[in-house]
């Protein structure tokens, strides 16, 4: 009955890494960039629901989507100002751009909400489900971050096989040039991902916040760093990969905390990370790409 | 060409950078031998700790702390006579820029050192203050080794002696007969506590049935640590960290279902200001800490509104601590009756000597007083929470 | 004069103008300090210069020169330190002190860093471009992991070690605790100085120039320009990756031993080993110019007085220092940028050679 729990509990975070890397994984496919600073778009959504639930008593409903609204902006605007200009430059130049964003969101949040930590009230109000006569104890706040994510995954994918704006995202990942030349505005698009990987975030905030609820200028770093390896796992660019990667870290790594050891947990999931790289260098669902001459 | 060209470049950037640096030194010189002429008016005091970064909440009430008492002794005649100067600088819980801090207030000018506010970058910031000796007053630095060198003093309690208090008191007074522990072990703090507790715990009437770790970076669910505490049957979970992650702890607990009895050190003093908590989760939660933000006497009363005024907080035990150690400098100070223009050895000197011998009643404490190895001497109050307020256990 | 001879200068050039700097720069402070006209930050921050320049100049060795991206190179860095301030701090505790065990302990670190770099490398340098750097990332992590768990205490019975706690380590009572955990190695003496981390820059410098101008360095760059192209002559990849992985991981190692002889205390923090610090050193590389050895000391230098400099603004000081990142990262990368220079340099000729010289370390071109 503990390894059921540990491993509910190790779906529930893994379902907010998946709705994270989601994000990763999609600016990774179409604007070829690592965009160091999603996870602290996340932070900031989730200071910006804290302002509109908290304290100024707005609908928690309400409040989360407002934030995903801000943090859609906030998105496209960050794209607009630090990584448009980059674009056609050194890859590396990009990314450390974006660290440079991470920085800044990190110290803006610092100043504007002060380095208290915040608790953050759930908004989820449901009471836990008990299975097996309370022996298995699932949160409300796991079963709706569970349900969700699969209801994000699922509309992101029809998403991008469905509407017109989604295949544009497929065509600019496959080639950047030749969708210029079949008149696609590349750009629109990119901001575009920027926007959904932004408005993602928000959620994924609410989500890693209403499951721990505590909320401070750096909570949005290591879920970040996180997610990336779980979108690397998964096969960074592919959907269903970010998902199925976000779930198999986040039971990895309450499967190793349960058996092995608390303080290692981390180490062996990166191990983890790096043994599967070196057996499928292009994660679980992506695409090798072969080199040619 | 170009390349004699781009050699000129680098070296005229590498002198005026050290130009930089020598104008900065030649400037405080200047200043100081200015001052040296008329004699200084006022005393110089220095604080560090991270305002910047993940421990910034720690640092931020350091300076807070330190700043409202400065005001206050200020208003108040100031040290001894003469006002005093303060001016506090970033270590970003790094030793390596904590040295850069305590450097650069040593350029401007500074004479006693409140800091550092965190362990590890404290114990490097006491190597340099011996070799130049300054006196030195850490609020929060709890590692036993901060205090090892004759010119530092805390005013916190140690690490081993909180890991030992805690032990005792659930000893004494019966609180349980299985106890597990989650620790963090990436935190010297929370190592320190924890190892001298299990220490302790042999041959006392409870038995330590688990020892549960986590780390910084995954310091969000704990549920793995408490699904396996609760299979342990540990009827009194200790948990010496600090109050934000402990408010994880204590949700997941009821999440779960589970109600033992928590038990924290003084870390997890704030838990009940930590902004929009539900302080039901806290109800019957046990600390032993010094401070607690809520007590009736007047300097608590009086310090708790001015920050609350300033900062729009209610103030932890760093604040407090921090709050102390300017009071323990003005009483030192005034008892060696040591004038500004001393030099900074001198100061050091007849500030340790008088540190011994003076009792403070502050915020953490009713009379604290010293003793010559840097530790203070005052006792924590256990308390409990009942209906949302800190009640003093009996 | 013949092309190659014609290059041949140049190249010599510019290698001299790198020692150059680094005398000229160690003269001046020496005749400042001497005057006592030394501020004590910047008198402070002169082991950290070095300690930078070592790592900056080592990781362009596999990012500008070798072409892949990591980010664990802190990762070696903490090897190094550990490794290195257990030696000297058990030779503390036995009482044998001496500027001789400094050297050894490089020895050491440089060795043990290295070995790590090999172990690390043989499976990874397999990967490329962005797969490479989540590897070398989660690298660095596991290291700053295992840094932070590791128990290590010696008695009469020799060496104990533990996972779990200091009890646990089973010491007897003449014996003593080496790496407490979380709470790292604590009492490392004060081996460092400027002149010792002037002279290993040196060194640094130098084996790296002659790698560079070598065979082998040939090789690595061929590698890095058309992996392909180099792979059908005959060049091995695997092994000169390798050669160039091993040899900066082990400069990282000498970083790390001079880092932990600066200061009383060593823990394993996000901050010094974690992927912020192999982040930060990417930095200077990218800043400094790819490839560009002097570039990256400079850049070294530049960036690690930035923050300290900005002490002034306080609350401040880490946000402007992210926007100065920005837009120092728009204003020497953006195409659109390097366009309009080149318009500026054709209208004013002064530009060009301004240009010249201030664009060509930013420039993502190698040698």
């Amino acid at each position: 009955m503990d390894f059921l729990t540990y491993f509910v509990n190790g779906l529930s975070l893994g379902s907010i890494y998946a709705i994270i890397a989601l994000g990763y994984t999609m600016v990774y496919g179409i604007a070829k960039m690592l965009n160091f600073a999603h996870g602290d778009v996340l932070m900031i959504g989730s200071y910006i629901t804290f302002v509109f639930m908290s304290q100024m008593g707005i609908n928690p409903i309400i409040s989360v989507l407002l934030a995903a609204i801000c943090c859609t902006f906030i998105g496209v605007i960050i794209e607009r100002i630090a990584y448009k200009p980059l674009r056609g430059a050194n890859s590396l130049a990009v990314l450390i751009t974006a660290i440079g964003v991470s920085y800044f969101l990190q110290n803006i949040a610092l100043l504007i909400f002060g380095a208290n930590t915040k608790s953050f009230k759930s908004i989820v109000t449901i009471p836990p489900l008990k299975l097996f006569g309370g022996q298995l104890i699932i949160s409300s706040e796991s079963i709706v971050t569970i349900t969700l994510c699969i209801v994000i995954m699922l509309a992101l994918t029809t998403f991008i096989n469905k509407t017109k704006m989604g295949q544009a995202m497929l065509a600019v990942s496959e080639d950047r040039s030749a969708s210029t030349l079949m008149g696609i505005n590349v750009n629109g698009t990119i901001a575009m991902t920027f926007a959904i990987g932004s408005f993602l975030a928000a959620f994924a905030g609410v989500l890693l916040c209403s499951a721990y609820p505590t909320l401070t200028p750096t909570t949005g770093a290591m879920p970040g760093i996180k997610a990336f390896v779980a979108a690397v796992i998964g096969g960074i660019g592919s959907i269903p990969g970010a998902f199925i990667g976000g779930l198999i870290l986040g039971v990895l790594e309450n499967l190793s905390k349960a058996y092995i050891s608390a303080q290692l947990s981390d180490a062996i999931v990166f191990s983890v990370l790096i043994i599967m790289l070196l057996v499928k260098p292009s994660g679980i669902l992506g695409k090798s790409n072969i080199e040619k001459v | 060409m170009k390349k004699l060209l781009s050699v000129l470049l680098a070296l005229t950037l590498a002198t005026t950078l050290f130009a930089c640096g020598q104008k900065q030194a030649t400037n405080t010189t200047a200043e100081t031998t200015a001052a040296a002429t008329e004699a200084p008016q006022v005393f110089k005091v220095g604080g560090i700790g991270p305002i910047t970064g993940g421990a910034a909440v720690y640092g931020q009430a350091v300076q807070n702390g330190i700043k409202i008492a400065i005001d206050e002794i200020n208003a108040n005649g100031g040290f001894n006579g003469y006002q005093v100067e303060y001016h506090f600088a970033d270590d970003e819980h790094d030793a390596e820029k904590a040295v850069n801090a305590y450097n650069s207030l040593k350029d401007w000018g500074m004479q006693l050192l409140i800091g550092t506010t965190t362990s590890s970058p404290c114990l490097a910031v006491a190597d340099k203050t011996v070799a130049d000796n300054m006196f030195q007053i850490t609020p929060s630095g709890s590692a036993v080794d901060c205090t090892a060198n004759p010119n530092v003093f805390r005013m916190c309690f140690s690490d081993p002696d909180q890991g030992i208090a805690s032990a005792q008191y659930i000893d004494s007074h019966n609180l349980a007969k299985k106890v597990g522990i989650i620790y963090d072990a990436s935190d010297v703090y929370s190592t320190g506590i924890y190892e001298k507790f299990v220490q302790e715990a042999a041959g006392k009437n409870f038995e330590v049935v688990a020892e549960e770790q986590f780390t910084a970076d995954s310091k969000t669910d704990f549920t793995t640590q408490l699904t396996k505490l609760k299979a342990a049957n540990a009827d009194l979970v200790f948990l010496p960290f600090y109050y934000s992650e402990a408010a994880l702890v204590l949700n997941q607990a009821k999440q779960m279902g589970y109600a033992p009895t928590f038990f924290g050190c003084d870390g997890m003093d704030g838990i009940l200001t930590l902004e929009n908590f539900d302080k039901s989760l806290a109800e019957g939660l046990m600390l032993l800490t010094p401070f607690s933000a809520d007590a009736t006497d007047d300097l608590t009363v009086n310090f708790v509104g001015e920050y609350q005024k300033r900062h729009g907080e209610i103030p932890n035990q760093f604040a407090a601590d921090s709050y102390d150690c300017a009071y323990a400098l003005k009483l030192a100070i005034e008892k060696a009756n040591v004038t500004p223009a001393s030099s900074v050895s001198d100061i050091c000197n007849a500030v340790k000597s008088a540190m011994t011998s003076i009792t403070l009643k502050g915020l953490t404490g009713d009379s604290i007083s010293w003793k010559s190895n840097g530790e203070p001497n005052k006792t924590p109050k256990a308390v409990v929470i009942k209906d949302g307020a800190y009640v003093l256990a009996n | 004069m013949d092309y190659f001879k014609l290059k041949r200068q140049k190249k010599a050039r510019y290698n001299l103008s790198i020692y150059l700097m680094i005398v000229i720069a160690y003269a001046i402070v020496m005749f400042l300090s001497y005057q006592g006209k030394i501020s004590s930050l910047l008198n402070g921050l002169l082991v950290p210069f070095c300690t930078y320049s070592i790592l900056a100049v080592s990781l362009n060795l596999v990012v500008g020169i070798s072409g892949e991206l990591s980010l664990g190179h802190a990762g070696f860095m903490c090897v190094g330190a550990f490794t290195s301030a257990v030696f000297t701090r058990y030779m503390k505790f036995l009482g044998v002190e001496g500027l001789y065990l400094f050297i050894i302990a490089i020895l050491i670190g440089a060795v043990t860093a290295g070995f790590a770099g090999l172990l690390i490398g043989i499976p990874v340098l397999r990967l490329k471009g962005d797969y490479l750097a989540i590897v070398t990332l989660a690298f660095g992590e596991i290291i700053k992991n295992i840094a932070n768990a590791i128990y290590l205490g010696f008695d009469e019975n020799g060496a104990h070690f533990s996972l779990k706690n200091t009890m646990a380590l089973g010491l007897s009572d003449k014996g003593f605790v080496v790496i407490k955990g979380a709470q790292g190695i604590t009492g490392t003496p004060h081996y460092s100085s400027f002149t010792a981390g002037v002279i290993l820059l040196i060194i640094v410098v130098t084996i790296i120039l002659n790698l560079v101008n070598s065979r082998t360095g040939r090789n690595i760059k061929a590698l890095r320009d058309n992996l392909i192209a180099a792979e059908s002559v005959g060049i091995s990849a695997t092994k000169y990756k390798l050669i160039a992985f091993t040899i900066a991981s082990s400069m990282a190692g000498v970083a790390g031993v001079l880092y932990a002889h600066n200061l009383t205390t060593l823990t394993a923090l996000p901050k010094n080993f974690g992927y912020n610090m192999s982040i930060t050193i990417l930095v200077f590389v990218v800043l400094g110019g790819m490839g560009r050895i002097r570039g990256s000391i400079i850049a070294a230098v530049v960036l690690t007085l930035l923050p300290e400099m900005l002490r002034g603004l306080s609350d401040f000081r880490m946000l402007i220092y992210s926007i100065v990142l920005i837009v120092v990262m728009i204003f020497t990368s953006a195409p659109a940028m390097k366009q309009y220079m080149e318009v500026l340099k054709n209208k004013f000729p002064i530009i060009k050679n301004l240009k010249a010289v201030t664009l060509k370390k930013f420039s993502k071109e190698g040698e």
